[in-house]
């Protein structure tokens, strides 16, 4: 009998218990792994919104840029994500057309070296790849004279890494009509090509080769975070391509509202701030104390490279076709 | 099965274990298919991929058993202070994470290795490690130690009395005893290793030296994340299995049958044992191309390890966990099996070999979605998964002392009349503990090492520890990277031990 007086108490508890959980809503952030290891911007940036929110912000990490894109296409409509943060400008065509996409709706004095007009993605941060090497050792001055020279390099494949990729269209946007002899003159340089830019980096502290494809704010994780002067940025003459990271609102989200706080959490100092030390790339709105002391050290290109989604969409391709055949001779 | 020479034990287990291999791998295979638009078949570029992916793993295969055979005959007939640890070290590179060995590989052939310096010192131009001969030496790293076991196994396995017999008549061992062992234990071994370097991706790709090493699993990469071509990912799969059980039934067909017949279970004495110069020569051949890159993986990682972060103790905790269950799910799989055996027990027992890590993943994913959130299944799955991709190396390693039970014990134990959990219980339990301890070791090990599908699942509160690890080095967080794969290292090798221990006390070996 004891037990049929309590079963109402606990069955109302246990309601009480589920409504006062289901009271705080959830945000979710889909994006890359590295983002959310106490090492990445995420911890940082889940407690500065979650401190004004009255929400649960979480964030699910899956791979690198594109397996988030591809994780997304798997999921489909039926996603539960809120926010998808993460894929960058040669990603964002086929995102787009997932139409899984809504506007933004953020409008914001960006800090980056292009004019931004995308509707529906918002670049949280950003970067120029470059080759990195050892201070005081021999450099290469563009992609022309690294293909000319005997410098040994590590790079990845573009068919599965976001750095990879950029590489690929750094050289089509700086050679239209000769990417297939760049390559072709670089495949001498190449000591090998790796799945990931992990093991690419990780060679190359190794000592494996000269540089390896990755950064202009590589050194300021050596300098900042290890107090190690000794990696730098090879400035190449024909510019960098950028990498533009960028954010967007899931149509079918179950909290426009909440999902659109967190659109505009992007773009403010508490989210920008974190991004140099964690993430090291670029804050996308330079937040008002500035840049991290280091970043001052950084080489920056004279020039900046940049296809747009579409164009990079259309010669993804072509300019992968090109990089096989002449690295398969 | 009622005329059946050995005693009968329930079928269920067997469909069961059979049952999860089938969907874990066709039924996997079949949601990434049932989802795709197809958009056509294979261009050169893929077949390509598959002509290299053949040809590198036969090379793979065939140097690997061929090395093993030698070094694998020193171990079985010298006894000397520290076999069974070096038997157990050498087994090490098999249980690594790709990017650890790959970089303990290259701190000894790579430009900055030990290698070329010794080269360069001595006025010899340094060579390079990236090519075909690249590929090779990676897979016959990780793989040589997988040989030497199983065919040292083999060795083992020739009753005492046989040598002793040898011995008596004054008989040569090496063509009565030995190369009729080797015709058993031969085909399945170069099978197995094979089939291994055929869903070779990384490895194959970074030692390669560029796209001209693009196996099928890096083609199905391409395929799911790059072009989101779900169709050819899963038409590449098919061919991935077509050349599983095409070897499958070749290996079927040359394997000999045992001929050895039944022992009395004793220390093998050797009388043959001159020319022990040979026999330590491999050994310790075989001991520095093992063991230097593992020690610079460890000398690597030494510096890092008492000050890992929390994560990473979590980490290696929840792995662990996932290695005990699915060390027992899948030994408790392959015993079920091997009592039955028959055909489809051998396609069952190869055919995760051939699963594609990607498509597996991507195949439980689209199955579980719709139902759960992945990341609550995340370990669960993980632990099938790792389960089900260990049960080929349990099967080998407990099939032939389970059809040696069955041949030596089954018309005593049918004639007694006993069956079932009995039978398991008092006579097949006791027989196999040996090679049950191993296939625990073996399976708890892989399971520790094994990223697979958890990359494609984990949040951050389901993180294993080799996620944990890659995700340190995706931060620039090397040394700390470093360290933890140390930590890794230690932990597969030392479950290997414990269970390969304990399959040993008390027994005669």
């Amino acid at each position: 009998m004891k037990n049929t007086t309590y079963l109402p108490l606990a069955a109302g508890l246990a309601l009480c218990a589920t409504s006062a959980l289901a009271e705080t809503p959830v945000l979710q952030v889909m994006t890359y792994d590295s983002f959310v290891t106490e090492w990445g911007p995420g911890p940082a940036i889940e407690a500065a919104f979650e401190a004004n929110c009255a929400c649960d912000l979480q964030f699910v990490g899956t791979g690198d840029g594109a397996a988030l894109l591809a994780r997304l296409q798997l999921e489909g409509p039926r996603t539960e994500a809120d926010i998808v943060l993460g894929l960058d400008t040669n990603l964002t065509a086929a995102a787009r057309e997932t139409g899984l996409f809504a506007p933004h709706g953020v409008a914001a004095e960006f800090d980056l070296p292009i004019a931004w007009t995308d509707a529906e993605f918002l670049p949280f941060d950003w970067g120029y790849f470059a080759f990195v090497g050892n201070a005081g050792e021999a450099q290469a001055t563009s992609l022309r004279d690294l293909a000319d020279s005997d410098l040994k390099i590590v790079i990845q494949d573009p068919r599965s890494s976001t750095p990879g990729l950029g590489l690929l269209m750094w050289v089509k946007t700086a050679y239209p009509d000769d990417a297939a002899t760049i390559w072709a003159d670089l495949s001498d340089n190449i000591v090998t090509v790796t799945s990931g830019w992990s093991e690419a980096y990780g060679m190359f502290l190794e000592g494996e080769a000269d540089a390896v494809l990755s950064y202009t704010t590589s050194p300021a994780y050596h300098l900042i975070a290890e107090e190690d002067d000794s990696k730098v940025a090879w400035a190449f003459d024909e510019g960098h391509y950028m990498q533009v990271e960028v954010a967007g609102k899931v149509a079918g989200t179950d909290q426009p509202e909440l999902a659109d706080a967190f659109l505009a959490f992007i773009v403010s100092d508490a989210f920008q701030s974190v991004i140099p030390t964690t993430n090291w790339m670029y804050p996308a709105v330079t937040p008002a104390e500035g840049l991290p002391a280091g970043f001052e050290t950084l080489m920056t290109p004279e020039t900046s490279l940049l296809l747009s989604p579409e164009d990079a969409a259309a010669l993804r391709d072509g300019a992968l076709d090109e990089w096989r055949t002449a690295l398969s001779q | 099965m009622a005329h059946s020479l050995v005693p009968v034990t329930p079928r269920w287990p067997s469909v069961a274990a059979a049952t999860l291999v089938l969907l874990l791998t066709i039924g996997t295979l079949g949601a990434v298919a049932w989802r795709a638009k197809w958009a056509g078949g294979l261009a050169p570029a893929d077949w390509a991929a598959v002509r290299f992916t053949i040809v590198q793993a036969l090379l793979s295969a065939a140097i690997s058993v061929v090395l093993a055979i030698p070094v694998a005959r020193a171990l079985a007939r010298r006894r000397f202070r520290g076999r069974q640890l070096l038997i157990t070290l050498l087994g090490a590179p098999f249980l690594l994470p790709v990017i650890v060995a790959v970089l303990g590989l290259l701190a000894v052939f790579g430009r900055g290795g030990v290698l070329n310096d010794v080269l360069t010192s001595l006025g010899f131009s340094p060579v390079s490690i990236f090519g075909m001969h690249g590929v090779l030496l990676a897979h016959v790293f990780f793989n040589l130690p997988l040989a030497i076991r199983f065919i040292l196994q083999g060795w083992l396995s020739i009753p005492s009395e046989r040598f002793r017999l040898a011995a008596t008549l004054n008989a040569p061992v090496g063509r009565l005893l030995e190369w009729p062992m080797l015709r058993v234990v031969l085909p399945g071994t170069f099978l197995v290793i094979f089939l291994i370097c055929l869903t070779s991706f990384a490895v194959a790709l970074t030692m390669g030296g560029g796209p001209r090493a693009t196996t099928i699993e890096l083609a199905i990469y391409q395929a799911v994340r790059f072009d989101f071509d779900l169709g050819k990912a899963a038409l590449l799969a098919c061919v991935q299995f077509g050349l599983c059980v095409g070897a499958a039934m070749l290996a079927l067909r040359i394997t000999a049958d045992d001929v050895t017949g039944a022992g009395m279970d004793r220390v093998v004495q050797r009388w043959d044992v001159a020319r022990a110069g040979i026999d330590y020569a491999w050994i310790i051949a075989a001991a520095l191309f093992l063991l230097v890159p593992l020690g610079m993986v460890v000398l690597r990682g030494l510096p890092g390890i008492f000050d890992l972060p929390d994560t990473i103790w979590a980490a290696a905790l929840r792995s662990i966990t996932v290695a005990i269950g699915s060390a027992v799910l899948c030994v408790s799989m392959a015993l079920a099996l091997a009592l039955r055996g028959g055909g489809l027990t051998a396609i069952v027992g190869v055919l995760p070999l051939a699963a594609s890590g990607l498509v597996v993943g991507t195949g439980a994913f689209l199955i579980v979605f719709p139902f759960v959130r992945p990341a609550d299944v995340a370990l669960f799955v993980t632990l099938l998964v790792n389960a089900t991709l260990a049960l080929p190396f349990a099967l080998r390693a407990i099939g032939p002392a389970a059809a040696q039970v069955n041949a030596d014990y089954g018309r005593l134990g049918k004639s007694l009349g006993i069956s079932g959990w009995a039978w398991v219980r008092l006579i097949v339990l006791p027989r196999m503990r040996k090679p049950l301890g191993f296939a625990t070791g073996l399976a708890a090990a892989l399971s520790m090492g094994d990223l697979g599908v958890i990359a494609l699942f984990a949040g951050q509160a389901e993180e294993t520890l080799p996620l944990a690890m890659y995700r340190l080095m995706g931060a620039y967080r090397m040394e700390t990277a470093a360290s933890a794969a140390l930590l890794l290292l230690s932990l597969s090798l030392l479950l290997f031990w414990i269970c390969d221990r304990g399959g040993r006390a008390n027994a005669d070996v």
